[in-house]
């Protein structure tokens, strides 16, 4: 029944698939004067088309289907990625950080706070809740305790690296987003837990906030606003879960980093028992140029739900390998081809993407052609967009090796504390490691299906879902494979037993 | 018997300042940090205890952060601590053509030193580095872009106790990069970065609302100057 479910569940996918359509857009140079221009006017489009059905609303739907992509320089917000300028303050100031800072904070918290709601920025470090929403649950009025803002500088997510760009490049745009996202939720401090592995870029962002300090930019009366924010700069020691929310709090209390239930959500006891907003990097790194050029800018890009540019990572086995700035719902073949140089032996030759760091499952190259990279697109397919960090395997690779090394790769960094993640991820290990070998029976497929469901969800944190679902996107897209290697084993071992001389094979079966 | 020296007592101080005077447990992670520093790689029992005395916490909550974070050695290493990435977008690159050479090349299996206390090799998760691998950290500092010949170009100029200079950003990809550009190239960013004030919102939208000195007042915040 489980392969008849999944030849269903394919099928379905593939009528779900959206369909592009050749859509040209007259170019806007001069918008109003109301609203700042926005730069990449007249997008580059693909043209392609899907017939599936003759009927009127389906022709319909596809004339006003727009296809993303094609970001202009002038829309790109990490202006240093590459570093061509210099990462300290006065290149941060030339690049257009630190801009009348005191004149956004003068407009109110809640102006910041709707600004950012309007904008629909969603968090940038993986689950993708929006950044508005969350910032609007912290109190309004203390009740005697302060409130902090924590940053999530624990990149340790496989196939991210976009993090340590920001922060060795461009530190000013993170301290400056901490004064601005600071201010609106009423936090005096903020707080940025960097992985202890980055040690260059730890020492980049201590000589920027020192640098900050020096300028009147942080301390008392940041920037000439009249709020006192301070930052400080503190380095993890090496453990993934460090990068859950919780399990950051408790690591910045001094503990093993083990996170906590929710509820007691942040907002309301978080780090040292007060209220406390933990965000990603990037999330905060965005946020004063949002609001220096509008939250209609910003959300000019992407597919409704799913707004503003983002930092992909792309890499495996392509042909330049790369962290680049991009819109929201870009095709991911435009993605691949455009930045990183394409598939190595071309397109063609694509086995499986993972989309959005280790944490989400695969995905074949049949819906690669088509899927867009934005958090509703990617959830469509049952995938996610995660931290946009792809990393892609062409047909060399060896699907069950690469799932069973991430399966290694969560048992490792399973902290211990409850029992479905602690013994999961030990025995989902184990299995894929006969797994890889072959030396299983078909049964356990769907015994390993079964028990990547019982830690699923049934765990303190995210952990138990993230080591789950490679697994399940494994089985759900290359269980042929799987099955073959069980049979190429069990033939190999029965040609040995055979060499041998023995008949002990009729026991065997 | 362990302590800190007079010049690291100046950093035990500005690292306590960091955390409110009630929590000083939460400097525990950055004081073992400096303990490994000055014990050259690795952190014995007695800084443990000693860090314990500093923070004012029962020695266990010490033991139980240096023994849960990987980047604490509790026993002795290398003067090369040889760190390499083995996930799988790393595996996928050739992560483990490296692990090979090196063991070929040291002549030790993953885990051991050297006889000579030069190199340790340990295979570790993710280090945040994924398009440029495959990759290593030797000490502090990140080896990228690693190839079969630049790895045994790498051992052997620590062998002789020069290892490569950290390039512009604070890694060395060993192909040539800069950094994160891909070996063909950046893709965009080709134009001069906008300067400050250009495409900002219009001044009609930025009309000040409140005096945000007044939000502190009005937050009810018991704002302690210590």
């Amino acid at each position: 029944t489980n392969r008849r479910e999944n030849k269903m569940m394919r099928a379905l996918h593939r009528l779900s698939r959206p369909l592009l359509r050749t859509t040209t857009r007259a170019s806007s140079a001069a918008s109003s004067a109301a609203v700042p221009a926005a730069a990449s006017a007249g997008r580059l489009v693909l043209v392609s088309r899907k017939a599936m059905s003759s009927s009127a609303e389906v022709s319909e739907a596809q004339r006003n289907v727009v296809v993303h992509g094609g970001l202009k320089d002038a829309d790109r917000i990490f202006t240093n990625l590459y570093g061509d300028g210099s990462p300290w303050i006065d290149g941060a100031i030339k690049r257009g950080d630190w801009h009348r800072t005191k004149d956004l904070i003068g407009m109110g918290r809640d102006w910041i706070i709707e600004e950012i709601k309007a904008s629909g920025l969603r968090g940038r470090g993986g689950a993708g809740f929006p950044t508005g929403l969350k910032w609007s649950f912290m109190p309004k009025v203390s009740d005697g305790r302060p409130q902090y803002l924590v940053v999530n500088a624990d990149e340790s997510e496989p196939g991210t690296c976009k993090d340590r760009e920001i922060m060795r490049k461009d530190p000013h745009k993170l301290i400056e987003g901490c004064l601005v996202a600071g201010f609106a939720m009423g936090a005096h401090a903020a707080y940025i837990y960097i992985r202890g592995e980055f040690t260059y870029e730890a020492e980049c962002l201590e000589r920027a906030v020192a640098e900050a300090y020096k300028k009147g930019m942080l301390g008392k009366n940041a920037a000439g606003s009249g709020w006192d924010m301070d930052v400080y700069v503190h380095r993890g020691a090496g453990a993934y879960i460090c990068g859950e929310e919780t399990g950051l709090i408790e690591s910045l209390e001094g503990k093993p980093g083990k996170p906590r239930l929710k509820p007691p959500f942040p907002a309301n006891v978080g780090l040292y028992g007060c209220p406390s907003t933990v965000n990603n990097v990037e999330t905060i790194a965005v946020a004063p140029t949002i609001l220096r050029r509008g939250a209609s800018w910003f959300s000019s890009f992407g597919r409704k739900g799913n707004h503003g540019t983002k930092l992909f990572c792309i890499s495996g086995h392509i042909n330049n390998p790369i962290t680049v700035e991009e819109e929201m719902s870009i095709p991911m073949k435009d993605l691949i081809e455009r930045h990183a140089g394409g598939v190595r032996g071309g397109w063609d030759n694509l086995l499986a993407v993972i989309p959005g760091g280790s944490s989400v499952p695969n995905l074949t190259k049949e819906v690669c052609d088509t899927v867009l990279m934005d958090f509703d697109a990617l959830r469509e397919v049952t995938s996610g967009l995660g931290t946009a960090g792809l990393f892609v395997f062409d047909k060399s690779a060896d699907m069950i090796k690469g799932i069973q090394r991430l399966s290694y790769f969560y048992k490792h960094e399973s902290c211990g504390q409850c029992t479905p993640c602690r013994e999961g991820t030990t025995w989902l290990w184990k299995v894929m490691k006969r797994m890889e070998l072959g030396d299983a029976k078909v049964e356990e497929i769907d015994m390993l299906e079964e028990l990547t469901r019982q830690i699923e969800g049934h765990t303190i944190c995210a952990l138990g879902d993230a080591a789950a679902w490679p697994v399940q996107g494994l089985i759900r897209n290359f269980r042929p494979q799987m099955e073959e290697r069980i049979a190429q084993y069990k033939l190999s071992q029965q040609q040995q037993q055979q060499k041998q001389g023995t008949h002990a094979d009729q026991a065997y079966n | 018997y362990f302590d800190f020296t007079i010049e690291n007592y100046e950093r035990v101080n500005n690292i306590l300042n960091r955390y409110p005077g009630n929590y000083k447990q939460a400097a525990i992670i950055p004081l073992l940090d400096l303990a490994q520093r000055q014990c050259g790689g690795w952190v014995p029992l007695a800084a443990m205890d000693k860090i314990a005395k500093i923070v004012e916490q029962p020695p266990m909550a010490v033991y139980e952060v240096c023994t849960f974070y990987t980047m604490f050695n509790r026993t002795k290493v290398g003067k090369y601590f040889i760190q390499l990435c083995g996930t799988t977008p790393c595996m996928i690159c050739g992560s483990e053509e490296i692990k090979q050479t090196i063991e070929e090349h040291l002549q030790i299996k993953e885990g051991e030193t050297t006889p000579d206390g030069l190199f340790t090799l340990r295979e570790v998760e993710c280090l945040g580095s994924c398009a440029n691998a495959p990759m290593i950290q030797l000490n502090d500092d990140y080896y990228e872009c690693l190839s079969k010949e630049s790895t045994i170009a790498l051992l052997e100029a620590c062998k002789k106790g020069t290892p490569p200079e950290m390039g512009k950003w604070g890694s060395l990809p060993m192909n040539g990069q800069v950094s994160c550009e891909g070996p063909l190239g950046k893709t965009s960013l080709f134009e001069e970065p906008p300067g400050p004030g250009k495409f900002m919102r219009s001044d009609e939208e930025l009309v000040a609302k409140i005096n945000p000195a007044d939000v502190k007042v009005q937050m009810g915040y018991q704002y302690d100057e210590g």
